[in-house]
């Protein structure tokens, strides 16, 4: 079995599938996480991390599903993927 | 279309609501609908906008259409969302429930935009679906079974082009032909226990595989390589910013020399229509009411039009493109390091030609505590109404000599932008510190797909802003300016008294009352008096310097006669003092008008009078206490 990554710690360019949605940390709060839901990061779902801003941290692109939204890392750091 | 059972015994569709996903084209579909039929406002207690509109049906009839606030879910995680929410369920206090919902999707991006339709369904209002963009779908090689969607959701679904002339006529097809289902219930009850996004995705998957054929998200179309490809120079770490910085230059480049010809031409059409009347009327109170007040104070609403309609036409653009989320995307690390979000930073921008706008630009920053942080410094940038104070300072004072390959003038007017942008920086990272602390605000921001904008949409969108800023903003700064005028002319001079009218009013006292309080920042009373018509806008100062030195000139002929004379008067502490008052200066009354209607209170717009009265009183001592001691 493939094992769990967060999507924080993918490469650029690299596709996945979600595994899940949990805190990691106390920055997001239930609503935040339940947020990241709205938006299209549920299990099953596949997400491409595109690239990250200047500076090569922060804001992440992410693809997911047909969307595509910027996340900082605190947020990434709450969804498990399973790499493609 | 759909075939519908038609559900008998519900009355005649008076009302529906547009719900959908941000960036779904929801807002462009509303304009279609209801043209120039629309009233704009914000619901009862909050500063979400609240627009409604007439759409006429083929059969003759009207329909109110609600144009809802975007939402990802109906889980509420924001303002606008939380009065979506209430108004689809009937919860809102002073808003009828709509007779029915239509939900309006992205057809290109169905796997997101499905999961609202299920979430709104489960309601059991009488709904229908709209797949929105039906073109753009057909042109990324999406094949949409429009019938069997509607059979599996239980709703009539329709095809619409909000872009597109007639792209909404199967919407009003339908909308005139559907013998509305009864309503499960007239106000629907919150589900109690949340969906369940997990099990609404995997119903959004059959769907998908039910109804829509073509690429999909892992086989890419040639619509999306060439937005990944856009993405790809965007985005870029060197590129992204090069291109961001040359559009801002853009920007800036429009916003102060296409705005300087109708700028000019309104202050001259404003003087012809004072002078018109000064001719046609009789010397005396009556007149110098219109004059002095009524026309002077339309003129000063009036003169910021121009900048405001470029600015947001730029903005506009930026935003229907979906180029605005990608600069927010780019600045976000640089701005989070002074407690800014990425999204503040077109407001901010648009602060350097007025603080008005900027305010009113601060609308696109969904949380509350970032909005107003960024209202708060909003008037820090330096805005263009104080130029005409900076250039007849250092024009006075600051000798036209050569620093190396820099001009010394230019030197400070530049020392003067940076302090404006260096306080705003510590203002934001002081509010962030001592009024947001431990609020951790995630960015989540889609990054929606490239799209040319629709020039009615564009046209729609500006009218609305000039609409708004004329009647809420304008009608708060005219009625001051009146205000203003009665400050500044009573009471009358006593007979054979000497010296300028305005030194008898109440402005006048006023000036003079106040010279205690700033003569420890080396301000003279003529100075003081000169403040209180200031109070308008910041430019108003110096004609009011000009006449309490009692000048006879008028417009640019003021500065040129006023300069050698403050020159030969003031200190060069003075001079030095007012300008560091000016980075700050407390005193413009459009921005707090503007703050007041943004922010639907008092509080605000006082506390940010308070901290900038406090920062220009500080800004000023210092440097004019340092000036003296360094033999200024």
């Amino acid at each position: 079995m493939t094992p769990l990554q967060l999507l924080a710690d993918l490469p650029d360019g690299a596709h996945a599938t979600v595994a899940g949605v949990s805190a990691n940390g106390t920055a997001l709060d239930a609503g935040h996480l339940q947020r990241l839901g709205s938006l299209g990061f549920l299990p099953g779902e596949p997400v491409q991390m595109l690239r990250r801003g200047p500076g090569g941290r922060e804001p992440l692109a992410v693809r997911v599903g047909d969307g595509l939204f910027a996340l900082r890392l605190a947020e990434a750091r709450c969804i498990t993927v399973v790499a493609d | 279309m759909a075939a519908q059972p038609a559900l008998a015994g519900a009355g005649p569709l008076r009302s529906v609501a547009l719900v959908g996903n941000p960036n779904c084209g929801k807002t462009a579909l509303f304009n279609l609908l209801t043209g120039a039929r629309q009233k704009v406002a914000n619901y009862a207690g909050v500063t979400v906008e609240r627009k409604i509109g007439q759409a006429r049906l083929p059969d003759g009839r009207s329909v109110a259409v609600i144009d809802l606030p975007g939402t990802y879910s109906l889980q509420p995680a924001s303002p606008d969302e939380q009065v979506t929410l209430e108004v689809i369920e009937g919860r809102r206090a002073g808003e009828d429930v709509p007779d029915a919902l239509v939900v309006v999707v992205d057809a290109t991006n169905l796997r997101m935009n499905l999961r609202l339709v299920l979430e709104c369904r489960a309601l059991g209002r009488p709904m229908l679906v709209a797949l929105n963009m039906a073109d753009m779908a057909r042109r990324c090689g999406l094949v949409i079974d429009t019938q069997r969607l509607a059979a599996e959701l239980g709703c009539p679904v329709v095809e619409t082009v909000a872009v597109q002339a007639g792209g909404q006529a199967a919407l009003l097809q339908q909308l005139s032909e559907w013998a509305l289902p009864a309503a499960a219930s007239p106000v629907t009850m919150p589900p109690t226990v949340p969906p369940d996004g997990a099990a609404l995705q995997r119903e959004v998957r059959r769907l998908l595989a039910a109804a829509v054929s073509g690429p999909t998200a892992g086989d890419l179309g040639a619509a999306r390589r060439l937005q990944l490809r856009l993405d790809d120079w965007v985005l870029h770490p060197l590129w992204g910013p090069l291109i961001l910085a040359a559009l801002l230059f853009v920007v800036f480049q429009a916003v102060f020399s296409w705005a300087n010809a109708p700028m000019e031409a309104i202050k001259a059409g404003m003087a012809a229509a004072g002078e018109a009347v000064s001719t046609g009327m009789a010397a005396g109170p009556l007149r110098s009411l219109m004059v002095d007040g009524a026309i002077a104070g339309a003129g000063s609403v009036l003169v910021f039009l121009p900048q405001i309609l470029i600015l947001f036409f730029f903005i506009l653009v930026l935003e229907d493109s979906g180029y605005l989320p990608r600069a927010a995307f780019l600045l976000d690390t640089l701005m989070g390091k002074v407690g800014l979000s990425g999204r503040a930073f077109i407001p901010l921008l648009s602060s350097f030609a007025c603080a008005v706008p900027g305010v009113m630009a601060t609308r696109s920053i969904a949380h509350w505590r970032d909005r107003i942080t960024t209202i708060m410094v909003a008037p820090l940038m330096t805005c263009s109404a104080r130029l005409p104070v900076y250039a007849l300072l250092i024009g006075a004072f600051i000798p036209d000599r050569a620093v190396g390959p820099f001009n010394l003038r230019g030197l400070v007017l530049f020392c003067l932008y940076a302090a404006g942008v260096a306080s705003a920086c510590a203002v934001a990272w002081l509010f962030k510190r001592l009024w947001l602390k431990n609020s951790y605000q995630p960015l989540m921001l889609e990054l929606p797909p490239y799209r040319w904008p629709a020039p009615r949409t564009l046209a729609m969108g500006l009218w609305e802003r000039a609409s708004i800023f004329l009647r809420r903003v304008g009608t708060i700064i005219f009625a001051l300016m009146v205000v203003l005028w009665f400050l500044s002319s009573y009471p009358a001079p006593p007979a054979g008294a000497t010296g300028a009218a305005i030194t008898h009013s109440l402005a006048g006292l006023l000036g003079h009352a106040l010279q205690p309080l700033f003569a420890p920042i080396g301000f003279n009373w003529q100075i003081c008096i000169a403040l209180v018509p200031g109070l308008a806008a910041r430019e108003v100062a110096v004609g009011a310097l000009g006449t309490v030195y009692a000048l006879s000139a008028a417009g640019d002929g003021v500065a040129e006669q006023l300069a050698p004379m403050i020159a030969q008067s003031w200190s060069l502490a003075t001079a030095l003092s007012l300008l560091a008052w000016y980075v700050f200066a407390p005193q413009c009354i459009s921005t707090l008008a503007a703050v007041r209607r943004e922010t639907n209170s008092w509080r605000y717009p006082l506390a940010m009078a308070g901290y900038q009265f406090a920062l220009a009183y500080a800004a000023a001592f210092v440097t004019y206490r340092a000036a003296l001691l360094l033999g200024g």
